[in-house]
């Protein structure tokens, strides 16, 4: 893998979670790659979401969690910053919109449609009215959910289904333009025709976007996913491409839980 | 069998509480006929309240206490929601675990302490602290709106706070997410979705604030007397109820039968509204 494919990359990761006497990450080595999507699986407290919201740094709204190792976030031009050392709000701030998130539930803010998605967009300081229809408009189109939503901007987000409020999520984290987005088990709360819905929609989003995906949905990484990492208790098991892992893995693990043996 | 009698009596328990209502209703309602005959709707406007001689008849009007209970709520009420919002605030968002509890144990203490208490703190040791920086006579208006406010402080607190611990912490990390600040969220986040909490706490603290009695009839100076600046003495619907029922007769008495109807009507509309916030709550 050239370095210059990369967006992320994990180097000897380790997380301890605030109190806890063991760290609940040891040693995760693990690359990014640009407009690909890595899915992680794993059986549950496996650490796979505790990776995952490293890579935002949002563990730090709670005090008190460590972290070792290096997260580097390559930018656009080429810079590579390890986003452990930042310290400051701004920062936060900056790395977060950049590395955008979705969660398990849907959370569309209590506000409307528009100003949903606008939301983000005002944060980053944009307050002309022309660009922030735009932009939304071009968010909610890439979410594959402005037709649904084109007559009924100013209604209520609550109001909306769980699969298209999950929908109006993506299209808030895209409007951002972020570089990378993760997705904590963006369907485990809905059906099965939103669930397809949005899995079409993650597989269109990495023309523009890196996706890190965790997911417990075994069929769902090896549809969508071109690489798959395998953890298991805190250790990074197995990491290759997808059908790599579900066709031919190297470690007997990685089989006996996608063959369903344990997990 | 058991389970006829348990019904019947949980039953009998629930209307009860219906009749009451009704009942106090129709009792304030009957005994202040003969002063809603004689003043119709003057009574609102009038700022007498002088008996006749030998108790027969006199001119009797609610306007200065419904004024003086008006007012000392209003000054209560500014008072005391921006500092309850900034206790609930600090209590969910801001302060540590370690700082949190103990203040928030400290907070629902104050709410449990006896109004009287509250009274005689304000009239020994209050009142002259606002005598001394505002003017005035120590008791009056200002002096029972702010010992009001802290009486009310701790309630509302309260509630704003569980209201606020409602919002999940996932909607609160998924603005974080996008780059807001810990103010944005408050602000955007945290304060829109208590909304209803928090005006729900307004106003039942509003409820209160209206019928407190004890502590007002300490600090509001109990006279008959329209207030011109925010230092003056008057009086508030209770207070007068409590100080003039033991020699009231005849008018004055369903003078004050009147006075109580118009508080009760209107503090159930006032709990009547947080009711419905709450419930509306219930229904999103």
């Amino acid at each position: 893998m050239a370095k210059d494919n990369l967006v992320m990359e994990l180097k000897d990761f380790s997380f301890t979670y605030a109190g806890a006497p063991k760290p609940s990450l040891r040693n995760i080595n693990l690359p990014i790659e640009e407009n690909m999507i890595t899915a992680m699986i794993g059986p549950s407290g496996c650490g796979k979401s505790t990776l995952l919201r490293a890579m935002n740094r949002i563990h730090d709204l709670y005090p008190g969690n460590t972290y070792e190792g290096k997260i580097n976030l390559y930018r656009e031009d080429g810079i590579k910053e390890n986003i452990l050392e930042l310290k400051k709000e701004n920062d936060f701030i900056k790395l977060r919109q950049e590395v955008g998130m979705i969660f398990q539930k849907p959370t569309p803010f209590p506000m409307s449609i528009f100003d949903n998605v606008a939301y983000g967009l005002r944060l980053s300081g944009i307050k002309k009215k022309s660009e922030l229809e735009g932009r939304v408009e071009k968010a909610l189109k890439g979410a594959a959910i402005w037709d649904e939503t084109k007559d009924r901007l100013n209604e209520s987000a609550l109001g909306m289904s769980g699969g298209q409020q999950q929908r109006l999520c993506i299209a808030r984290a895209v409007a951002l333009k972020p570089r990378v987005l993760l997705f904590d088990e963006p369907t485990s709360a809905l059906d099965p025709i939103s669930t397809g819905a949005i899995e079409e929609l993650i597989a269109e989003l990495k023309q523009e976007v890196s996706v890190v995906i965790v997911t417990h949905n075994m069929q769902q990484a090896s549809r969508l996913s071109d690489y798959t990492a395998f953890m298991y208790l805190g250790d990074l098991a197995e990491f290759d491409k997808t059908d790599k892992i579900f066709l031919n893995p190297k470690e007997k693990l990685t089989e006996d839980y996608i063959t369903g043996r344990f997990g | 069998m058991g389970g006829k009698l348990f019904r019947n009596f949980s039953f009998f328990s629930a209307t009860l509480s219906f009749f009451l209502l009704v009942g106090i209703f129709a009792i304030l309602f009957h005994y202040a006929q003969e002063s809603m005959h004689t003043f119709g709707f003057d009574f609102l406007w009038t700022e007498k309240w002088e008996p006749g001689e030998d108790d027969e008849g006199g001119i009797f009007g609610g306007y200065i206490p419904m004024v003086g209970t008006l007012l000392s709520t209003i000054i209560a009420m500014v008072l005391a929601t921006p500092l309850a919002m900034g206790i609930a605030i600090f209590l969910t968002e801001i302060a540590s675990v370690n700082v949190a509890k103990p203040v928030s144990i400290a907070i629902e203490l104050l709410a449990a302490i006896p109004s009287i208490i509250y009274g005689m703190w304000g009239l020994f040791y209050f009142a002259p602290i606002v005598q001394a920086t505002f003017g005035g006579n120590g008791v009056g208006l200002l002096t029972a709106g702010i010992v009001l406010a802290i009486m009310i402080i701790p309630f509302m607190a309260a509630i704003t706070r569980d209201s606020m611990n409602t919002t999940p912490s996932v909607l609160k990390e998924s603005a974080y997410a996008m780059g807001a600040t810990k103010f944005e969220v408050i602000k955007d986040v945290i304060m829109p979705y208590s909304k209803g909490g928090i005006i729900g706490s307004i106003i039942l603290a509003l409820g209160r604030a209206l019928g407190e009695t004890m502590a007002v009839a300490f600090l509001i100076g109990s006279v008959m007397h329209l207030p011109s600046k925010i230092t003056d003495p008057t009086t508030s619907i209770p207070v007068l109820l409590a100080n003039n029922f033991a020699e009231a007769e005849d008018l004055e008495m369903s003078s004050m039968y009147f006075l109580a109807l118009i508080l009760f009507v209107v503090s159930f509309i006032i709990i009547s509204l947080a009711k419905f916030y709450f419930l509306g709550r219930k229904v999103n």
